[in-house]
């Protein structure tokens, strides 16, 4: 195709060492009208700073209720390539993981059905093809579907599972995130394909406390692999390290807990005391491994700041194995999701509505007993409840 | 021509039918890692066999030719294997330390950007803005394109004290939950939105509409048979024009971003954290928004200047202050930094132990 606008603010952004998403359009335009008016709505967008999509309708495939988000131009007379824009989420494999023969097919199909232009990945993890018309979505779907792969969830539903790379190529994965991410997708195909919850639910699976795929900040349940039991220590390693670093001020005095000691010989760690918080582990790689007895910390209740402000996820359950067949894992999803249903609003999400209905409640609702591990500190208020049976008659 | 017969409720392919056989083979029995460069690190599994690799960023938003680019580079150094990080890098793996100046070399003719790796900044975790979605007050690849050309020694070389994880969101909705990053840009409104009673009344169900507004400043305006708004209790988060399109709330002349600091999501060292305001708005001036660009630089030279190694930036802040950041960046502290909304009770100063600044 050749170029059909002119776009000198974009034009600015191809300059400078980052990559440039204008390059990208300028690329998928050179075979596709709908790119080619993509970056002359883009340019517009630029000049007048503002948006020009509108509301996302309803459309779709047969059979599911969310996977693609309607995207039109509000200016579809001047831009008829981006007139219906739509968004299709394809669920990504596990970890991210792709070989190049599985991607080329996808790019083949793509150049076929849409724009040429992709998200790789959206913020939730899906593979997110970018800009197709109504009547594309069923060929489409009927291509990628019959070669192996499935939308993403969208709308009030489960949304894709997505986890760090976990077991595959990190030596601190305390659980298998890629097995429990694909093993949780596969479970629940009619929770994320047909939506009916009273909002969005999210899972995200970290394989230790340092969070990568950041599960405790945007996952409605974050699911962050632990562990109980002494850290491994290498004493030889320790030695080569105090070689190179200066132990003491950046692992011993930095440990928030002070639970740790180095003689100059070796290390001693008070694992009573520690918290697993993962500083002297991931600064000290060679010398330090997680303890053996792995399992999950199961988290609850992020949500970005929309509409009472961000909350992040709460311990709800301090340890739990996480091996298959996950069934004390699952009987406790299907009772908070029970739990949720039968109580939240729309659009209400499950730390909201924990928020608005109280932590106690929910766990003796959905079985779970008190531990400390659950708050930062018990409350300072007098006003508690009391059931029934704790009055005397 | 026919179209194949579709599946539904498969999900996705499983993993392992796209593992490097490096990866499949020492799954799980890995033991340890280094970082080799600012691009590149080592992992050694028990077996002794290590997997070696490289890491290069991308702008999130890729046509299907640069996918193909990835791919051809995947089938001349990596047995066709790549994957991507949640941070948007795509990441080539190689099962011998020979391989990897060959595919560094490549990648750097071909002009990527390799780094991304150790206490440095790695590419920025963003939305759709301008280019894709209806609720944007700003864009993100723009934002995002001009912050990491400013910044983008401190992806390829530079070290700082600690990772610094930037992140953009084009309207308070924060799709990607930027809320609890070192350094994040927020695409905010200053203006309530505009209410089009006619389509109000055409499009719009009513009580979800007042219902989705978190400081009930939404009534019915039964007369109309539309709502109204009571002006001086909204705050401009846009959750009505969410529920009704027929409440647009993008105003170009008064769209712009406000910058939050201090967040992070890993347990090392201090718990997770959420960001704070440290700029409240910044207009919008495309295509290379100077005045947001300085105000990242700011925040980096201060953070740089005075944080201890390993020190996250708002670990340096909590040991400077709020106060002493302020002292430290030369923002300005206006009416807007102190919180009245659902958490402001927790955040005002409940004890004499401030710094003078």
């Amino acid at each position: 195709m050749s170029k059909k606008h002119d776009t000198p603010l974009l034009d600015e952004l191809e300059k400078g060492p980052f990559p440039s998403f204008v390059t990208e359009m300028k690329m998928a335009a050179k075979h596709s009208d709908m790119s080619n008016d993509l970056l002359g709505h883009t340019e517009l967008c630029y000049k007048e700073r503002v948006t020009h999509w509108k509301h996302g309708g309803i459309v779709g495939v047969r059979g599911y209720g969310g996977g693609v988000i309607g995207r039109y131009s509000d200016i579809p007379d001047k831009f008829p390539g981006v007139a219906h824009f739509h968004t299709v989420r394809v669920n990504c494999p596990s970890g991210f993981y792709y070989t190049s023969a599985a991607l080329k097919e996808m790019c083949d199909l793509w150049d076929q059905y849409g724009s040429g232009m992709t998200n790789v990945h959206g913020s939730t993890g899906d593979l997110v093809f970018l800009g197709t018309k109504t009547e594309h979505l069923e060929p489409f779907f009927a291509e990628i579907s019959s070669r192996g792969w499935d939308l993403g969830g969208s709308g009030s539903a489960l949304r894709t599972p997505s986890c760090c790379l976990g077991k595959s190529r990190c030596e601190w994965a305390n659980i298998d995130t890629m097995a429990i991410t694909n093993d949780i997708t596969q479970h629940y195909q009619d929770e994320m394909h047909r939506p009916a919850f009273p909002y969005k639910f999210k899972f995200k699976i970290a394989g230790c406390p340092v969070d990568c795929i950041a599960s405790i900040a945007r996952a409605d349940m974050s699911i962050i692999g632990t562990w109980k039991g002494p850290i491994r220590i290498n004493q030889d390693e320790v030695q080569n390290y105090a070689k190179k670093m200066n132990i003491q001020a950046e692992i011993i005095d930095m440990c928030p807990t002070g639970c740790m000691a180095f003689d100059g010989k070796s290390m001693k760690i008070d694992n009573a005391n520690c918290n697993r918080c993962m500083h002297c582990i991931a600064k000290m790689t060679k010398a330090l491994r997680p303890g053996t007895e792995q399992g999950a910390t199961l988290l609850l209740g992020s949500k970005a700041p929309i509409v009472t402000g961000a909350l992040m996820s709460w311990v709800i359950v301090p340890f739990i194995k996480m091996e298959p067949p996950y069934e004390e894992f699952y009987d406790l999803i299907d009772k908070i999701w029970e739990w949720w249903d039968e109580h939240g609003k729309n659009r209400e999400r499950i730390g909201e509505l924990i928020e608005r209905l109280s932590f106690p409640r929910f766990l003796k609702d959905v079985g779970l007993d008190p531990h400390p591990a659950m708050v930062k500190e018990p409350r300072r208020d007098p006003f508690f409840f009391w059931d029934e049976s704790d009055i005397e008659k | 021509m026919s179209l194949p017969d579709r599946q539904t409720d498969i999900g996705p392919p499983h993993y392992s039918k796209f593992l490097p056989p490096v990866i499949a083979k020492n799954y799980g029995k890995w033991l340890y890692h280094e970082v080799l460069s600012a691009g590149t690190m080592v992992h050694v599994s028990e077996s002794g066999e290590k997997v070696y690799t490289v890491r290069a960023a991308t702008p999130r938003l890729l046509s299907t030719d640069r996918i193909r680019e990835f791919c051809a580079i995947a089938e001349k150094h990596c047995g066709g294997h790549l994957r991507f990080t949640s941070r948007n890098n795509v990441e080539f793996m190689v099962d011998a330390e020979s391989k990897v100046a060959p595919l560094v070399k490549e990648l750097n003719d071909k002009k990527y950007m390799v780094g991304g790796i150790g206490p440095r900044i790695s590419n920025v975790v963003h939305t759709q803005g301008w280019v894709h979605c209806h609720s944007a007050a700003t864009d993100a690849s723009g934002l995002v394109k001009a912050i990491m050309d400013d910044v983008h020694e401190y992806f390829t070389d530079k070290e700082l004290p600690n990772k610094v994880r930037i992140a953009v969101a084009c309207c308070v909705n924060m799709c990607g939950a930027v809320h609890c990053s070192d350094i994040a840009l927020v695409g905010v409104h200053k203006t309530p939105p505009r209410i089009d009673d006619n389509n109000v009344k055409n499009f719009c169900e009513v009580p979800s509409t007042i219902s989705s507004c978190p400081t009930s400043a939404i009534s019915p305006d039964p007369a109309k048979k539309s709502v109204k708004i009571k002006l001086e209790k909204c705050m401009y988060c846009g959750n009505c024009y969410s529920v009704c399109p027929a409440m647009p709330i993008a105003d170009a002349k008064n769209d712009g971003i406000a910058i939050v600091v201090g967040g992070k999501v890993s347990n090392l060292r201090s718990d997770p954290t959420f960001s704070k305001l440290v700029v409240p708005w910044i207009p919008n001036n495309p295509p290379r928004w100077p005045e947001v660009t300085d105000a990242v630089q700011k925040i980096l030279k201060a953070y740089v200047a005075g944080a201890k190694k390993h020190e996250r930036v708002g670990e340096w802040i909590d040991r400077i202050g709020w106060e002493g950041f302020f002292r430290e960046t030369g923002f300005e502290f206006k009416y807007q930094h102190i919180d009245d909304f659902t958490f402001a009770r927790e955040t005002f100063r409940m004890a004499a132990t401030f710094k003078w600044s």
